[in-house]
């Protein structure tokens, strides 16, 4: 092995010994959720049921949220599986493979950390090769513990397709963590690599969805995504293998990019190199506000970029809607049933989802920025800060301020553009009122993911991690809340519940109240608890 | 009245005790050395003073209040320089120096500009892109362009060269000649000799000894290796004179002993007698002063108990 290599085998074994937890987590969750989902489609659906939800996988709304719609006439939970479900294993296995791939080659770098072992015996490309190692490992791993699950939960399953489906996820995951290589290397920031294959992932669900909606399928545009080159193996249904061979190619190319563009840069720096700024801070920069709003204006710029392009493309599916709808209802007389022969109503219910998808969006910003505060602590900045005529609460007030009214400005540009998107293509019902009613409701939502979050950094800073659970919770809730059978007051804790049919049967105005409340409540407790705990630095 | 009063100081962590009944004080116009191995409280001490700890037990008092309910009023009369700087990635050093000033109220940009220049930093560069003494040149920079009446800096030349620390130096002697009082943290014995009119030592979270320097001459001692040409054999037998040895080669004498530092200068006069060719005197360590007088444990018992 080439002397740049050297090394390898040892870093791996350092990555999976300090990953070790983390990614047991990642395996049981991650199986965990695919065999509960595959047990509910087997045991709470009936044919009739797989019938009616085969006919809602039909309409744009399912195959936005869902798949290309393979399988659709003769719909068993192995085909639902497949058809809905391979979208949300491939962002969860591509989130995982981002997180990992940054984590351990450009924060490692970031932190100084690295130079300590590439100073050692190891060569300049090791600790990339022994972290997508590490990673193929998990993956595969994932990947068959979840398709054996499969068969094992559902008997009749053919184990080959859920192999297929399953290995073809992961290997769509590698190919975003290819890609997040190349990122590490193009800039010197951990999180403007995440932020960047994020949005990069984001993109190629706009563009399978925009792909699938023009045809049952997928239509030539929808190739043009990682994404779908998992669907297309049409796992259960008529299996082929090959369009896999296009990710096998896309992860060979990304690799040989990022090991030529790392030769051509400096350790520790990025492709971009750094200019000079300012010597002396403009006359703005006064204040615990200015400052907050300097250090998230740049991710509040580029998400809100990401989104309103993202939301906006989604608005110009709905003209796609009518034709739809008309070809559906005349061909498929349960979906009349389902929801009425009114298009109107289909709008409606797609934009509801859509509204969902936006909120948990803006619930992630939030929480983001809401665990600011604590990186400000354990990074040592607060004690610089504090140790200045500067109060407790007033610091905290300027951070969760700019955050808040970020995430708020994030949930106004992402409804507005989606309308603007809507009106563009000529659909113009539901109405601007009708959007604004959405946001009215949507807000005080969001900033229950940032209060909760704020709690937790006035009261248990260690557990700030949790905040992501709420965020995990509702989106599982809004997305598959119906599939699990849930009692109503399980799915009621999601923060989103009361707004989840805010296009369709309006705001519930008693949740809203509710929540508002709770903001309130915890809103305050955080700045109870900030105030009268110690500030620890480095923990 | 003092700027700082502490008496009596317990702070634990968890079941680890970091502070131990510490006693500390600095006067108006004093240079205070705050002088103690790594883990021994010098940091958490300071933390305590700067209200982001509470005291498990004691008395704390900074300009006569209490540091955690008066924090804000308080540090509008004090300057701060951590141990370990960490600053904000996306500005640049003087946005860093200009934010952290004017958090302190009017900011001086002709005193900045001096500042800058005597510690040679860049400003423009992205505080990211600086290493570990840069960083801690912006919080020096910072510390010493705001006019407060007391400095708190916590190891502030780790990292620094040795032209640095001559520049920091000069600086904390024109602070003492404006009157202002600082406490200055530190694990390097001659650093705190150079710097400082009074030294209190922490070891393990609890003051071993406190006083001006000459009244610690009695701690220290600085190691001599000596070649002469005389007859060096009385040597050993001076006062204050240490584990000598004698070493004869090509006619030329070395001879290696440690001196209290309270003898040093009757010793190098005894020497200069013996026509000296070579001589070398080493300045004392805190750690060879732990040693001799406190037994090896240079350790805190928190690091003690911690399973780490
Ligand atoms: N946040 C903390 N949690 C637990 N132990 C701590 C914490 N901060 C300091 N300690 C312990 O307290 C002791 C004193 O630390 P510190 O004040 O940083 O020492 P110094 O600044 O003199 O090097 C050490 O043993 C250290 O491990
Ligand atoms: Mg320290």
């Amino acid at each position: 092995m080439s002397t740049t290599l050297t090394g390898v085998g040892r870093i791996a074994r350092h990555i999976l010994r300090r990953d070790r937890v983390r990614m047991l987590v990642w395996t049981l969750s991650l199986t965990a959720f695919g065999l509960y989902f595959m047990a509910a489609l087997t045991n709470v659906f009936d044919e009739a049921a797989l019938a009616a939800r085969a006919a809602i996988m039909s309409t744009p709304t399912g195959i936005v949220m869902g798949g290309p719609g393979y399988g659709l006439d003769d719909y068993t939970a192995a085909v639902a599986m497949a058809n809905e479900g391979t979208q949300w294993v491939v962002l969860a296995l591509s989130i995982m493979s981002i997180l990992h791939v940054v984590r351990h080659t450009r924060t490692e770098e970031e932190n100084g950390l690295s130079e300590l072992v590439r100073a050692s015996a190891v060569g300049r490309q090791a600790p990339a090769l022994a972290t997508l190692l590490t990673l193929s490992g998990l993956l595969v791993a994932i990947a068959v513990l979840t398709a054996c699950g499969m068969v094992a939960v559902a008997p009749t399953t053919s184990l080959v397709d859920a192999l297929a489906m399953m290995l073809g996820s992961a290997l769509i995951a590698l190919v975003f963590g290819a890609l997040a290589l190349v990122m590490c290397q193009v800039t010197a920031h951990a999180r403007t690599a995440v932020g960047l294959s994020i949005a990069a992932f984001g993109l190629a669900t706009v563009i399978r969805a925009a792909g699938d909606v023009q045809e049952r399928g997928g239509s030539p545009l929808s190739w043009f995504s990682p994404i779908a080159w998992a669907q297309q193996t049409r796992a259960f249904v008529d299996l082929r293998w090959w369009p896999l061979l296009l990710a096998a190619g896309a992860v060979v190319v990304l690799l040989a990019t990022a090991a030529a563009l790392a030769t051509r840069r400096d350790f520790g720096a990025g492709l971009i190199a750094p200019r000079p700024g300012r010597a002396d801070a403009s006359g703005m920069l006064r204040g615990p506000f200015a400052l907050a709003w300097v250090q998230q204006r740049g991710a509040l710029l580029w998400t809100g970029l990401g989104l309103g392009a993202m939301w906006f493309g989604t608005g110009t599916l709905m003209s796609t809607l009518d034709e739809m709808v008309s070809d559906l209802v005349e061909t498929n007389p349960v979906i009349g049933q389902l929801f009425g022969t009114d298009p109107g109503m289909f709008a409606a219910g797609f934009l509801d989802v859509m509204m969902m998808f936006t909120g948990v969006c803006c619930a992630a910003y939030a929480v983001v920025m809401g665990q600011r505060p604590r990186a400000e602590e354990s990074g040592g900045r607060l004690e610089l800060t504090l140790s200045a005529p500067l109060g407790r609460s007033r610091w905290l007030t300027a951070q969760l301020a700019v955050a808040g009214l970020g995430s708020i400005a994030l949930l106004a540009l992402s409804t507005y553009a989606m309308w603007a998107g809507a009106v563009l293509v000529g659909v113009t019902d539901p109405g601007l009122d009708r959007y604004t009613a959405a946001f009215a409701g949507y807000a005080p939502a969001v900033l229950a993911f940032l209060a909760l979050t704020a709690a937790l950094f006035g009261w248990a800073p260690r557990l700030i991690g949790l905040a992501w659970l709420p965020v995990a919770f509702a989106f599982v809730i809004g997305m598959f809340g119906s599939i699990f059978d849930l009692p109503d007051w399980v799915r009621a804790l999601s923060p989103l519940h009361g707004v989840s049919a805010v296009f369709t049967d309006g705001v519930d105005g008693a949740g809203v109240t509710v929540l508002s409340i709770v903001v309130t409540a915890l809103a305050g407790a955080s700045f109870l608890g900030f105030r009268r705990r110690q500030v620890i630095a480095g923990s | 009245m003092n700027l700082i009063d502490i008496r009596g100081l317990d702070k634990s962590f968890g079941s680890a005790k970091a502070l131990d009944g510490l006693d500390l004080a600095v006067a108006p116009g004093e240079v205070r050395g705050f002088l103690g191995p790594n883990g021994a409280g010098k940091s958490t001490t300071i933390r305590v003073l700067l209200g982001l700890l509470r005291p498990n037990a004691g008395q704390v008092r900074l300009f006569g209040g209490d540091p955690w309910a008066g924090a804000v009023r308080l540090h509008r009369r004090l300057a701060y320089v951590p141990g370990d700087v960490t600053l904000w990635p996306n500005l640049t050093g003087g946005e860093a120096i200009d934010y952290l000033t004017r958090l302190r109220g009017a900011p001086d940009k002709k005193r900045k500009t001096e500042l800058l220049e005597r510690f040679e930093l860049d400003p423009t560069k992205k505080a990211r892109t600086y290493s570990k003494g840069n960083r801690q040149k912006v919080a020096l920079v910072a510390a010493f362009a705001v006019d407060a009446e007391l400095y708190i800096l916590d190891e502030p030349t780790s990292g620094l060269d040795p032209l640095m620390e001559a520049v920091f130096t000069e600086c904390v002697r024109e602070l003492k000649r404006h009157g202002r009082s600082v406490l200055l943290s530190s694990h390097i014995l001659s650093e705190v000799e150079k710097i400082c009119d009074t030294v209190t030592i922490i070891r393990a979270g609890r003051a071993v000894e406190s006083g001006t320097l000459p009244e610690l001459r009695h701690l220290t001692r600085s190691r001599v290796v000596a070649t002469v040409r005389g007859d060096a054999s009385a040597v050993p037998a001076l006062a204050g004179v240490h584990d000598a040895t004698l070493n004869t080669s090509d006619g030329a004498v070395t001879v290696a002993f440690d001196v209290d530092d309270s003898a040093i200068g009757a010793v190098v006069s005894r020497l200069a007698a013996l026509e000296v060719t070579a001589m070398t005197v080493t300045p004392p360590s805190l750690e060879e002063l732990f040693l001799r007088h406190y037994g090896d444990p240079v350790a805190s018992p928190a690091e003690g108990a911690a399973v780490r």
